[in-house]
């Protein structure tokens, strides 16, 4: 039977994560995740590994597209680990934190992880999905020390 | 002459679950060729059928975008690294 991960993240990297949406405003801030798969699949075990934040090439309050050097820099530095990308997080400025339609449509790979942040109130507010052939599914996400 | 290519996990599938294969070709259009005849069913994941590169996809040699060099003519090298990877963009 197929289970959905549970994202699971260091204080640590949940603080790199919220630094580097705050840092962004007033444009949304993207990175990649790494992290290991389940043996034999494509699915994430849910542990972030590692945090890469990425520039942001659109430069924009609505959109993100995660700089495709950055991208090749997290690849890298994640396989030389022995982990995978598993997921990518961007900062949501003004709305909540679900996957827009512009999220939905453009979701490149099944098995990742989506998180996004929040920023829209006072306390940010971090969720995570999986978004597979349009349909979008959260995932429990908690914090670990 | 052999190329090696770095895969991305969403292209693995197609291509027996590995994350570097090799093709031949002095191009990155030729090793393309290759690699799709090896794979067929990369056909469309990389190349528009108006034969330019699909849009959802970049792609480097070693730490270059080829969009900013010659795009499929890129010329290569056999110590040369292509890595294919995936547009990440949402809103």
């Amino acid at each position: 039977m197929f289970t959905e991960p549970t994202l699971r993240l260091t204080e640590g990297d949940y603080l790199t994560i919220l630094g580097h949406c705050y840092d962004g405003l007033p444009d949304e801030a993207c990175g990649m995740l790494a992290g290991r798969l389940v043996h034999g699949t494509t699915v994430p075990d849910g542990r972030v590994e590692a945090v890469y934040p990425c520039a942001n090439a659109d430069a924009s309050a609505r959109t993100y597209t995660v700089d495709p050097k950055d991208l090749l820099r997290a690849m890298r530095d994640a396989e030389a680990r022995g982990l995978e990308i598993v997921g990518v997080y961007h900062s949501h400025t003004h709305t909540e934190a679900w996957p827009s339609p512009t999220d939905v449509r453009q979701a490149v790979d099944p098995s990742w992880l989506y998180l996004i942040v929040s920023l829209k109130d006072g306390d940010p507010v971090l969720r995570a999905f999986r978004i597979q052939n349009g349909n979008i599914a959260e995932v429990a996400a908690v914090l670990e020390s | 002459m052999t190329v090696e290519i770095r895969m991305p996990t969403i292209l693995r599938p197609h291509v027996g679950g590995v994350s570097s294969v090799k093709a031949d070709g002095t191009t990155v259009g030729e090793i393309f060729d290759g690699l799709m005849e090896q794979f067929p069913s990369l056909k469309g994941q990389l190349i528009t059928e108006a034969g330019d590169l699909h849009r959802f996809v970049n792609v480097y040699r070693n730490d270059d975008d080829i969009r900013y060099l010659e795009r499929l003519d890129t010329p290569l090298n056999e110590s040369d690294v292509v890595s294919i990877i995936p547009a990440v963009a949402g809103g």
